[in-house]
């Protein structure tokens, strides 16, 4: 029973991320990795962590995703018009280096880990209490850099996307004029 | 009870995946795309081995990485809204100055 759960969320994570790296339309990239986050977001609650599983899906494809939605519509990308073909070389040497390093990345994990006798879930460490004392006492310092890093990379992302200031601004004009072929 | 190496051989495939896409891709959306997806796969080996050693120590791990991803978020997808204003493309073959 719990196999079958299990080999539904990773074949769905699968063949969802095979998508979000192989399909041309953007848009359809970003829903298939919508799909691989919240089959991940499955693994996690089986993992004995359902906090970071409701997480995953607020922050990651509640906000992240809908983020690159925004900006894949504001700047209307189009389906690629690659510059590689699909079978050029690139994309065979690609592909074997990720096999190659799929393969030894496997072959490390399964001779580590084959017979790990994994602990029956300690209820008490893996509560949502003992998450919040991690959170707020032993890891104060960090959350509350975290917040600092979250409020500067807002001003800085505010800051880079905004418009330039007025059309006659030299700069500007120069770059359209030595304008790279569209 | 699953394995736990079975959760970890599904994060390296995926990771994998994530890190053909971000080679062979040349849409820089569909590059930051690829990297999320390697991402959320270092992040399902974090809670992989929390399990394993029944330490949480791993899930604030994950619960940092997903507050730097949404900062890195912000910022990457600026900088593509600032470079597309410039050279009307985000094809990151076409992006081959350092300067402009």
């Amino acid at each position: 029973m719990l196999l079958t759960v299990f080999a539904l969320f990773a074949g769905v994570a699968l063949v969802s991320a095979i998508v979000v790296v192989l399909h041309r339309n953007p848009v359809v990239s970003t829903m298939s990795l919508v799909v691989t986050l919240v089959a991940t977001a499955g693994l996690f609650i089986m993992l004995g962590s359902p906090f970071l599983a409701a997480l995953q899906i607020l922050l990651y494809t509640g906000a992240i995703l809908v983020l690159f939605l925004f900006v894949i519509m504001l700047l209307n990308v189009q389906r690629e018009r690659t510059t590689t073909t699909r079978m050029s070389g690139m994309f065979i040497g690609a592909g074997i280096c990720a096999l190659v390093f799929a393969g030894a990345l496997v072959r490390l994990f399964w001779s580590a880990y084959a017979d790990t006798a994994v602990k029956p879930l300690d209820p008490e460490a893996f509560s949502l209490v003992s998450v919040a004392r991690d959170l707020f006492a032993t890891y104060l310092l960090p959350f509350e850099m975290i917040g600092l890093l979250l409020l500067v990379a807002v001003v800085a992302a505010s800051w880079v996307a905004k418009k330039p200031e007025s059309a006659d601004d030299p700069d500007a004009i120069e770059v359209v004029k030595q304008g790279e072929p569209r | 009870m699953i394995p736990i190496a079975w959760y970890l051989v599904l994060a390296s495939v995926l990771f994998c995946i994530g890190a053909f896409g971000a080679l062979t891709r040349r849409s820089g959306i569909a590059i930051f795309l690829s990297i999320e997806l390697m991402l959320n796969a270092a992040n399902l080996t974090l809670v992989a081995y929390s399990r394993i050693h029944g330490d949480s120590a791993g899930q604030m791990f994950v619960f940092f990485a997903l507050a730097v991803a949404a900062a890195e978020a912000a910022v990457g997808l600026g900088l593509f809204i600032s470079i597309y204003r410039l050279r009307h493309t985000i094809d990151v073959n076409r992006l081959n100055r350092l300067r402009w």
